[in-house]
């Protein structure tokens, strides 16, 4: 009898999926994941998985149970620290999201937030104790939201009026903020000599433009402080980008250009006019968020005020497909296997790239999932129907 | 008894998704026969072939050549069992000679490329079949009917016994086609055997000994051509009575719409794509535009759409029909918008530019309309909604909903049923359509030609570009050919003949190759 060959795996794009079986498929990835983890954490140093585990999760909620702190409203710093960082990652993440869907490829979000971050600083060194404190953070907010436009203005021009690659000049631009924040901590140096900035206080020890101490006596949320602040800008600034992406003129005419540029101007839409709006927009949120880390988290600057999460939110924003409150749930995946990386490494003395296994493992297998998600896998024959 | 077949399909199934391509097909292939595979677009001609090419694999059925069972994996698999393809769109290196392209991939000895050999294996192939060809012509000079030449011969070459033809004479000329033709019968006299597949009907009676027909997937039938007519295959094709015929009825009077003056456009390379164009479109005529593919059709409508750069000197001027006059020149489409220009364009490409694919049939119908409301910063999404609703029921669009999936996802037929649908929808005064009804079958055909003959009745100008000649001379009133970038004749196309139409097609081309 002639033998009848068939491939051994077929791959077919799904027709789409329901919502339930896609979180499904995530579900089982993130289970995956911690299995094939602990099973090199034992093969390797042979600890306790489970230990292992509990550890990653003391550093990022701290040991009392996060249901606790949750339904007592009260977080200890650590949990604090952790949403901070969420905060951060998330806001950058959403900066990127108008320039992404609109196929703009921008890199620059580094470089962005160190603008946003300078003018902050720059108004608090040099006008703090000399305008009225509410003035004071206007001109923080303002500047630092123009600084940060301006700076993602620039490549979106070059782009719309002689097509220079965007990929590269955000990119550059990254180094020239790096190099300008250096040249303005080497001129607001405090004490001289340390070359950093220092925490920055009038006269030495007024908090002027610490944003979580301008309402502090008369704040009538409970947990008020710093952070509570960044949760209540982000949040405002998400539910402005999801509207201004999905219901306005504006966002579909970017929805437009990142499918075709082509059927944007036969549909008479003005693509350079719109490569400069847009970037002006993310780099305007990318700028806010220089701000909010200036006067809410670091209240310093220095060449490492954006620390790496103008590019991590790249990777947020993607995962994401561009939606506002998705980057929310990537980016405290994100901040949590960065903060238990380095938990374990305290805890079990061990090196912390060998604790990043971890981190790579777990987004492995996220990513993995996709695939899963939008391809469906058949193994072996298939039944001859009778 | 097998043996009489050179290919033998038997229970072939092909399912994409949910979507079931080919349902259960028994064909088969008689050696020394020339087979037509008749069906509307979607009706899995294409599909069954590229399982024959390997470039599908069957969920089910088996496949015999020359009475052996065997199993097709790869393009390499369906070569090795003497099945050649030509594609419809062509698979050559550009800067490569035709030989070059005709030995591409293949195994010589020692890694030799022994130029004379292959030249004279050639030259003995297109010798015995009346190909014209020359070896060594590069690629990027030839012409489109050269390319499908080099594809026929490369298969050739490498001892195909079987040829299958993806609707080969989609880009040629009446005269070219006719060559083709003749270069087939020699195939077939020589023992080879041929599918070609096509849904222009008269094509089909006039090479094919043979027809297949199939419907949505499904196997209808096979009958000798010579009893077989336009009208049976037609029915068989659509699984029910269609009258073939088009109304081109004359309307009442005919206003001036739309005046061009040298209109000439260089692309990217500085290249003339439109060389000093002048004509004029009247409201209440449909304006037929023949040509070769890439004659400057594209470049014409995109002008008057305010997509292309003009050279000085250009005039295109609107016409409205209360009678006011407005320069189009230097205006981009939304200057176009806000001079109140009611113009329609259905695109060439239509996810290139006429769509966005990753949005939904609303959003997609949006485009147009999304700037209602001004000052408002909100998009309205009910009203596209309803028109989208509208062209949906009235074009009888297939989709599982309006406003979650890509259009991308839909069949071509109804992406472009959309896109016409929307255009129409604006209430043009002026309505240009590139190959409107490409990748449309039948049916749905008929139902943009009286859509189009509706607009014209209403006093719209409708400029239609076309490549079917047949369909351009029932359907237009005048037909302007272009030919290299210049209009080589605007004639009558009800006192026309195809032929003449066809050698306006070609005739300018000489003349710009004395000028090279």
């Amino acid at each position: 009898m002639h033998e009848h060959h068939e491939p051994l795996i077929r791959i077919s794009k799904r027709d789409g999926i329901s919502k339930p079986r896609a979180w499904g498929i995530r579900l089982i990835a993130v289970v995956l994941s911690l299995i094939v983890s602990a099973i090199i954490i034992y093969s390797l140093v042979k600890m306790n998985p489970l230990e292992v585990y509990a550890s990653m999760w003391k550093g990022a909620f701290d040991e009392k149970s996060l249901f606790t702190q949750i339904f007592t409203f009260s977080f200890t710093p650590k949990t604090w620290y952790f949403i901070r960082d969420v905060m951060i990652l998330a806001c950058i993440s959403i900066g990127l999201a108008p320039a992404f869907k609109m196929k703009f490829w921008n890199i620059g979000a580094e470089g962005q937030v160190l603008v946003g971050c300078i003018a902050s600083a720059f108004f608090m060194i040099n006008f703090a104790g000399k305008m009225a404190t509410p003035l004071l953070f206007v001109c923080m907010i303002g500047t630092s939201i123009l600084a940060g436009a301006i700076w993602g203005i620039i490549p979106g021009f070059f782009k719309a009026r002689w097509n220079a690659n965007e990929t590269l000049f955000t990119l550059m631009m990254n180094y020239i903020a790096i190099r300008l924040t250096a040249f303005c901590v080497s001129k607001w140096e405090n004490p001289p000599g340390s070359n950093s900035v220092g925490s920055i206080r009038y006269q030495g020890k007024e908090r002027i433009g610490w944003i979580g101490d301008m309402f502090k006596n008369d704040n009538p949320v409970k947990f008020g402080n710093d952070y509570m602040w960044l949760v209540l800008i982000v949040l405002a600034v998400a539910v402005f980008m999801y509207i201004y992406l999905r219901k306005t003129k504006h966002g579909y005419e970017i929805a437009v250009v990142g499918d075709s540029e082509n059927t944007a101007r036969y549909s008479g839409i003005r693509v350079p006019n719109l490569y400069v709006r847009t970037m002006a927009l993310s780099g305007a949120v990318c700028g806010l968020t220089g701000f909010m880390i200036v006067s809410a988290v670091d209240h310093t600057i220095s060449t490492s005020s954006a620390d790496g999460r103008g590019f991590t939110a790249i990777i947020v924003a993607w995962l994401a497909k561009m939606n506002p409150f998705v980057m929310f749930l990537i980016s405290v995946l994100l901040v949590f296997l960065d903060k238990g990386a380095s938990q374990i490494a305290t805890d079990f003395q061990i090196s912390e790239y060998a604790s990043e296994i971890i981190s790579g493992v777990v987004l492995f297998f996220i990513l993995g999932s996709e695939f899963f998600i939008n391809y469906k896998v058949k193994l072996g024959r298939n039944k001859k129907e009778g | 008894m097998d043996n009489l077949n050179a290919i033998e399909l038997r229970n072939i199934t092909k399912r994409f998704g949910p979507v079931v391509a080919n349902d259960n097909i028994s064909l088969q292939l008689h050696k020394g026969e020339i087979l037509s595979l008749l069906g509307e677009n979607g009706s899995g001609k294409t599909t069954l072939m590229n399982m024959l090419g390997g470039i599908y694999f069957p969920d089910e059925g088996q496949v015999f050549v020359d009475g052996e069972e065997v199993t097709i994996r790869s393009p390499k698999d369906s070569f090795a069992h003497g099945i050649g393809m030509i594609h419809q769109h062509f698979k050559l290196v550009d800067v490569f000679t035709a030989a070059e392209n005709i030995v591409l991939g293949l195994e010589g000895d020692k890694g030799k490329l022994d130029k004379a050999s292959i030249r004279k294996a050639v030259r003995e192939i297109a010798d015995r079949y009346g190909f014209d060809i020359d070896p060594d012509q590069k690629v990027y000079n030839m012409s489109v009917s050269q390319k499908q030449t080099v594809e026929i011969v490369k298969v050739l070459y490498r001892g195909a016994n079987v040829l299958i033809l993806d609707e080969p004479t989609a880009v040629l000329t009446p005269q070219e086609t006719d060559k083709l033709f003749k270069v087939m019968r020699n195939m077939k006299k020589d023992g080879k055997a041929i599918i070609i597949i096509t849904h222009k009907l008269h094509e089909v009676l006039d090479v094919s000994d043979r027809v297949v027909v199939l419907r949505k997937g499904q196997y209808i039938g096979d009958v000798e051509t010579a009893r077989a007519s336009q009208q049976s295959l037609t029915d068989m094709m659509v699984g029910h009575s269609v009258s073939l015929n088009i109304k081109c009825p004359k309307a009442e009077e005919c206003k001036d719409r739309l005046r061009v003056k040298n209109l000439t456009v260089l692309d990217k390379e500085g290249v003339k794509k439109l060389d000093n164009v002048a004509f004029d479109a009247f409201g209440g005529e449909i304006l037929g535009i023949a040509g070769i593919a890439g004659s400057g059709q594209k470049e014409l409508l995109e002008s008057i759409a305010g997509l292309q750069k003009l050279q000085p000197g250009a005039e295109i001027t609107y016409i409205s029909p209360e009678g006011e006059e407005k320069s189009l020149v230097g205006e981009d489409p939304l200057d176009i918008i806000h001079d109140g220009v009611l113009l329609s364009f259905v695109p060439e490409d239509r996810f290139g530019m006429g769509l966005a694919g990753s949005l939904c049939i609303n959003d997609n119908v949006m485009l147009r309309t999304f700037r209602r409301g001004k000052g408002n910063p909100f998009l309205d999404k009910k009203y596209p909604a309803g028109v989208a609703e509208k062209i949906v029921n009235d074009l009888e669009v297939v989709t599982p909903n309006n406003n979650r999936i890509p259009i991308r996802r839909l069949s071509g037929g109804n992406v472009q049923k959309v896109l016409v649908g929307r255009e129409i929808s604006c209430n043009p005064t002026l309505l240009m359509t590139a190959y409107a009804v490409r990748g449309l079958d039948i049916n749905t055909s008929y139902t943009i030609y009286n859509l189009l003959t509706e607009q014209k009745m209403k006093g719209v100008a409708v400029i239609y570009v076309g490549e079917d000649l047949d369909v351009l001379l029932e359907l237009c009133d005048r037909i302007l050919v272009l030919c290299g970038g210049q209009v080589s004749g605007i004639v009558d196309a009800h006192s026309v003949t195809k032929e003449e139409v066809g050698l306006l097609m070609t005739q300018f081309r000489k003349e710009g190759a004395e000028n090279a």
